[in-house]
């Protein structure tokens, strides 16, 4: 009998395409997805070394961090550095044979987004993309990781990535969540357990009730924050949630495949007795809706608390809360829900699918913001489209809030979506380091429902006072 | 590729915890489609006011630091995004080793392709390179990664751990792509298994 497995070994051992002595390893890579950011030095290093890419089937680009998501955007874009780099991927794409998602296609949108959306991620994969929060795709039992410009250049080359094989760690989620708390709440609550290194040099799989119950959303939503974690990747098992959402997807296996595919699949699950190196269990009963307060993913808090104080902590975050707090403008000992807010952001890959627009336009139905700005940047053209069908874009537009096109906007504010110098917003995305949104901007990361609390207070709210 | 060879260099001090990707180099500095000329941006919104004067405070901008070789950082080094504009934005200003207690495993990939060597250490021995650093321009220490020691301004000896593999490519400053297509024979018959057994990928 075999030892048991974890579902990464399982995944792991499927994909090891050589193995030296010392346990290097070459992994292959079934997908590759490719943004504009961090390709064009990797293509421009193969034409130097007069390489192909190994694999254009296997390889999926589209532009997103730089494409402008107002409405006109056909018209091009003004930022010369941008639009160069768009450009870069649109050659490159031609050149090399690689499929492509132009941004004139109604399918471009996040490449987190769209490739499950269209069917190439698939349960049992490995998935790569030199873009860290490629952990998305592990919700789908996927082993996903974020990669540098030098690795894409390797994938695209010889198909593989040197690996070294990372240790398994299980955060488990019991019971259910309460009314109001969601899949956001889970994936911030538990790297504020864990901190932002609790996941290094780990792969995380998620399991317990209250991930089982999750929709492929809700999955990709706490997988997409694996990296906030540390981890390398967030695995979840694929399961009949898993299937369902899958089948007949456009790149998705058919007929007889589909059936071989299916009984493969139903064997990725972690054995019975497998080993993890490390184990976090959290009970969902205990889980709020969370928001943070610092410049660090870890700086989470359930919106009924107050600021911490410096002295809260010890070590080296003394000093780093110390800045936080001072970036940030705020007291320690202020109530959360005190925090007056001037920007609301909903979308990004951590919450810009259909169920993350559906759970913000309940909140908003019939209502009207006081914030002084509110936008929503659907994650792709698909979903854009869903919503409007769904009249989900209209109560969006009613409430105040402007309807974008599709892209990456102000996660990372690569594109003419930023913050101003001290403007405070509360963002659906995954990032509040200094400078993400925006020159000095200050960013809280909250859930889709609690951003559309905060749009109609004008402060940090708890949603669940308006459910 | 360069080769890593010994250097004995000016090391700064860069006490704070979770110093992340977008602090290395900012968004706005990503629309290169270069990998040069990073190395004037690296913490630029540490380092520069808004516009574009240098913040005195900063470490690398005080007469003792500005040609550091060597960062001695906090915690959890490099989290957040997998840009490889950081290590570039590093290397370019001159850094050629980061000592911290943890880095973010992208990041910490990234530097090897680069010419760069992460070291992870336990606290105490960071503590007291830390301490060295902060003497200044005449506490230059010494990184042999063959003997995989840092030397310190005082003679001090600190050992440290590296992959076998990435310590053979780095040494020896060789490309990653030319050694995984010495395997292609390997990647081919791997393939081809994998198309039989798992034809709709």
């Amino acid at each position: 009998m075999t030892a048991p497995k974890t579902l990464y070994d399982k995944i792991w051992d499927a994909h090891v395409a050589h193995e030296a002595e010392d346990g290097t390893c070459l992994l292959y890579i079934d997908r590759h997805l490719v943004h504009e950011v961090t390709s064009p030095q990797a293509f421009e290093g193969l034409r130097m070394a007069g390489r192909k890419v190994r694999a254009p089937e296997k390889t999926i680009a589209v532009p997103d961090h730089n494409v402008p998501t107002t409405l006109d955007r056909e018209k091009g874009i003004d930022n010369e550095e941008s639009r160069i780099q768009v450009e870069a991927l649109d050659r490159n794409a031609k050149e090399f044979g690689i499929h492509y998602y132009p941004v004139s296609d109604v399918r471009q949108g996040i490449v987190h987004i769209v490739g499950p959306e269209q069917g190439w991620t698939l349960p049992g994969m490995t998935v790569v993309c030199g873009d860290s929060h490629t952990a998305t795709h592990g919700a789908f039992g996927a082993l996903a990781h974020g990669i540098g410009t030098s690795e894409v250049e390797h994938v695209l080359a010889t198909q593989t990535l040197i690996q070294k094989k990372s240790k398994n760690m299980k955060v488990e989620i019991t019971g259910k969540l309460k009314p109001g708390v969601t899949a956001k709440d889970i994936t911030l609550a538990v790297i504020g357990a864990t901190g932002t290194a609790g996941g290094t040099g780990h792969v995380i799989e998620y399991c317990g009730e209250a991930i089982r119950d999750l929709s492929m959303e809700g999955r990709m939503t706490v997988c997409n924050m694996a990296i906030e974690g540390g981890a390398r990747a967030g695995l979840i098992a694929p399961d009949e949630t898993t299937f369902e959402y899958v089948k007949g997807r456009p790149h998705a296996p058919k007929g007889a495949q589909w059936e071989a595919a299916l009984a493969w699949w139903k064997t990725l699950y972690t054995d019975e007795g497998a080993h993890f190196d490390k184990v976090v269990t959290l009970r969902a009963e205990d889980i709020e809706p969370v928001v943070t307060w610092g410049t660090s993913p870890e700086d989470v808090l359930p919106i009924t608390g107050v600021v911490p104080s410096p002295e809260d902590f010890t070590g080296g975050k003394v000093e780093a809360v110390r800045r936080a707090l001072d970036y940030m403008g705020l007291t320690p000992g202020q109530k959360l829900t005190d925090i007056e807010i001037d920007t609301v952001f909903i979308g990004s890959c951590t919450n810009g699918r259909i169920e993350d627009l559906r759970a913000a336009a309940e909140i908003l139905k019939g209502k009207k913001i006081k914030v002084k700005r509110a936008m929503v940047v659907p994650g792709s053209g698909l979903v854009r489209a869903q919503a409007e069908e769904e009249g989900i874009a209209q109560i969006f537009q009613d409430a105040g809030f402007e309807w974008r096109l599709a892209g990456c906007s102000m996660c990372l504010a690569m594109n003419p979506d930023q913050l101003s110098e001290g403007e405070r917003c509360a963002a659906t995305s995954n990032r509040n380091f200094e400078g993400r949104q925006g020159y000095k901007g200050r960013t809280h990361l909250v859930s889709p429902a609690m951003a559309a609390a905060a749009a109609l207070t004008g402060r940090l709210t708890d949603v669940r006072e308006m459910m | 590729m360069e080769k890593f060879e010994t250097f004995t260099g000016i090391a700064a001090p860069m006490p704070l915890v979770n110093i992340d990707t977008d602090m290395i180099i900012p968004k706005v500095f990503l629309k290169t489609i270069k990998r040069s000329g990073l190395g004037v941006h690296a913490f630029d919104e540490m380092r520069y006011d808004r516009d574009g004067n240098e913040i005195p405070d900063f470490v690398l901008n005080q007469p003792a630091y500005r040609k550091a070789q060597i960062l001695i950082a906090g915690d959890n080094f490099g989290c957040g995004s997998s840009r490889e504009h950081a290590p570039w934005a590093l290397a370019d200003f001159g850094i050629k080793v980061v000592v911290s207690t943890s880095f973010a495993d992208i990041f910490f990939n990234n530097c090897f392709k680069n010419g760069m060597l992460p070291i992870v250490l336990p606290q105490e021995q960071v503590d007291i390179l830390m301490k060295d650093a902060e003497r200044g321009e005449n506490a230059r220490m010494t990184v042999d990664l063959e003997a995989q020691e840092i030397t310190t301004s005082e003679g001090e000896v600190i050992k440290f751990e590296v992959d076998a593999f990435k310590k053979h490519c780095l040494l020896n400053g060789l490309d990653d792509i030319g050694l995984t297509l010495e395997k292609a024979a390997a990647i081919d018959s791997f393939e081809a298994k994998a198309r039989a057994e798992r034809p709709w990928v």
